[in-house]
């Protein structure tokens, strides 16, 4: 038998979309380059300097341990809320009403300003004799201020964003660790947990970029993250608009390198359960962008087919 | 005569105002492979499930292996065990369900290992072993390192019976282990029952399978309503049915 030569399906919009974004784009460029006002070589004087740079890597730091604040915390108060226990789950609706109804912005003042509040936080029996005691502004600095601020308000979204997960997984699961003995926390762990991470790692990696911006918030405590860096600057040198370019040009990096590392933390939790890994990203722009006359390959057959069904 | 496995007495359970199980009175032999049938609904699997509690009875007694089921008796007065206490209970009771329910993010081998060494604490190299000896009794060495999915349906059964003997059971409970699979799957999964039954395993068997119930059980109960409607032998049950309703039942389900 002769295999079908077939002409592959054309597609011309393509083409002519691509020819008029790019037209588009240029006009766009040349306008940010060809106005002076945009001051690029300030841009490009500051891009590096020192102060940028560790504002930079305080943003970073801080977005982390808020992260893993607000995930740790969150995974503890998603397990709270649907334990079988009324008054756990009672205290985590709690939490999370009061975190997620208040602004973040004044969570971080509150915390900021807690001194005003309780002038010393001590250790103690209740109502008793106290331990240990300190100074609440010794002990409550900016960065602890922010990672309070930051770090409780994130478990509040990520609990939610985790028992939605948690919910996601198939009763039959918990059912079959039960039967085989294991007890409620270790199921949680090492079944229930790894397989809810499909679903909680695509709006996490939404959480950790909206984090990452979110942390110029803490500029307002004076906390020399990339905000407040690049503000200091510039209120020295009054060049407003360049230092804001420099300090968005990194938002812009910072959150691009954290989209390719989700993309790769979502594949490795999509083991087992996909039959064939997704693209990388990279694979993905090949095919859409260079491969203009053929559709994309579909994934290849599987060879024996489930009749549960999988997950998919 | 061995003391019996299960003892079920006045066994009641309602959801709601549903009564799904109505007095379920019953004896399972140790070694002995007991049929449950009866007509969708009729609380065959809630009975099951209640056997390593996972659902709580509402009123009459269940053990196993001479010790009740979910509760303590002390002084005349039933004790809900603590979850540790069931936990520990349903180790010694293997449960394989119609869906299978094996774990997808863990290879086949990783399913079998799980709970001996999570929950029993045993070693890892001895696990191992055994997990490869289990896997090899149902005939699927070469599926070790495969995920759930690139399975089949028969083949993902056969790791789940391993599983669950992965921890040494003294009974086993399956719910319709056949129901969900193709005709011709069907097959491989019986045949590695049989021969669990041949060795010796108590095992009670929730299925639609009369010619599995006539060769290889030891007993049959026909269950209707939340109710015991018949039992015997099952080959007189299955030639020879008493009740009207049993009849109509058989006469749909067989052949
Ligand atoms: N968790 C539950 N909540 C409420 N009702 C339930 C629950 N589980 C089972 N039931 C009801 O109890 C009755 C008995 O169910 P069960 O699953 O034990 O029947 P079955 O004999 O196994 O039927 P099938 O052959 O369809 O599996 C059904 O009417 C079912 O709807
Ligand atoms: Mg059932």
């Amino acid at each position: 038998m002769k295999p079908i030569k077939a002409v592959p399906l054309r597609h011309p919009g393509r083409w002519l979309t691509v020819a008029v974004i790019l037209v588009l784009a240029a006009m766009f460029a040349n306008a940010l380059v060809s106005n002076p006002l945009f001051q690029w070589d300030v841009v490009g004087q500051y891009f590096t300097s020192e102060t940028i740079l560790k504002g930079v890597g305080q943003t970073l730091y801080l977005t982390f341990v808020a992260m893993a604040v607000g995930i740790v915390l969150g995974v503890i108060l998603a397990v709270m809320r649907l334990s079988p226990s009324p008054v756990l789950s009672t205290i985590s609706w709690a939490y999370i009403w009061f975190f997620r109804g208040t602004p973040v912005l004044v969570q971080l003042i509150f915390w900021f300003n807690l001194a005003a509040l309780f002038p010393e936080l001590s250790i103690g029996v209740p109502f008793g004799p106290t331990f240990f005691s300190v100074e609440t502004n010794a002990a409550i600095t900016p960065f602890i201020a922010a990672i309070l601020g930051l770090g409780l308000n994130e478990a509040a979204y990520m609990a939610e964003i985790s028992r939605a997960g948690i919910q996601s997984v198939n009763d039959g699961q918990v059912e079959a660790a039960h039967a085989l003995g294991m007890r409620r926390l270790l199921t949680m762990r090492r079944i229930i947990l790894p397989q809810a991470m499909r679903v909680i790692i695509p709006p996490a990696g939404n959480e950790t970029i909206g984090m990452l911006k979110t942390t110029s918030l803490v500029s307002i405590v004076t906390l020399p993250e990339l905000l407040y860096s690049a503000q200091s600057i510039y209120s020295r040198t009054f060049e407003t608009i360049p230092l804001l370019i420099v300090a968005s040009l990194w938002y812009l990096i910072m959150t691009s390198v954290l989209t390719v590392g989700q993309y790769y933390i979502e594949r490795h939790f999509g083991k087992g359960n996909a039959r064939t890994m997704p693209p990388t990203a990279w694979q993905r722009l090949r095919r859409n962008f260079f491969t203009f006359h053929s559709p994309p390959p579909e994934a290849p057959a599987p060879s024996v087919t489930s009749s549960s069904g999988g997950i998919r | 005569m061995t003391a019996p496995m299960v003892t079920s007495e006045q066994v009641h359970k309602s959801f709601g105002h549903l009564q799904v199980l109505n007095g379920i009175e019953l004896e399972v032999a140790t070694g002995e492979v007991f049929c449950l049938v009866g007509p969708s609904g009729s609380g065959k699997s809630t009975f099951l499930r209640c056997i390593n509690h996972l659902e709580r009875i509402d009123a009459g007694r269940l053990s196993v292996d001479g010790e009740l089921i979910g509760y303590r008796e002390h002084g005349g007065k039933l004790y809900e065990l603590h979850e540790k206490d069931v936990a520990r209970k349903r180790q010694e009771i293997g449960m394989v369900f119609q869906s299978f329910n094996l774990f997808p993010h863990m290879t086949a081998l990783a399913n079998i290992m799980e709970a001996p060494i999570r929950v029993k604490r045993e070693s890892a190299a001895v696990v191992r072993e055994r997990a490869e000896r289990l896997l090899d009794r149902v005939g699927l060495s070469h599926k070790a390192d495969v995920y759930p999915n690139r399975l089949s349906g028969g083949q993902q059964q056969r790791v789940a019976i391993a599983r669950a003997l992965a921890m040494e059971p003294k009974l086993m409970l399956f719910d319709e282990p056949t129901s969900a699979l193709d005709p011709e799957l069907v097959g491989e999964v019986l045949d590695v029952m049989r021969q669990l039954a041949d060795d010796g395993m108590t095992m009670i068997v929730v299925t639609h399978e009369m010619g599995f119930a006539r060769e290889v059980g030891d007993n049959l109960v026909f269950m209707d309503g939340g109710v015991i409607i018949e039992s015997g032998h099952p080959r007189d049950v299955l030639a020879n049915p008493q009740h009207e309703r049993t009849r109509a039942f058989l006469s749909k389900v067989l052949m």
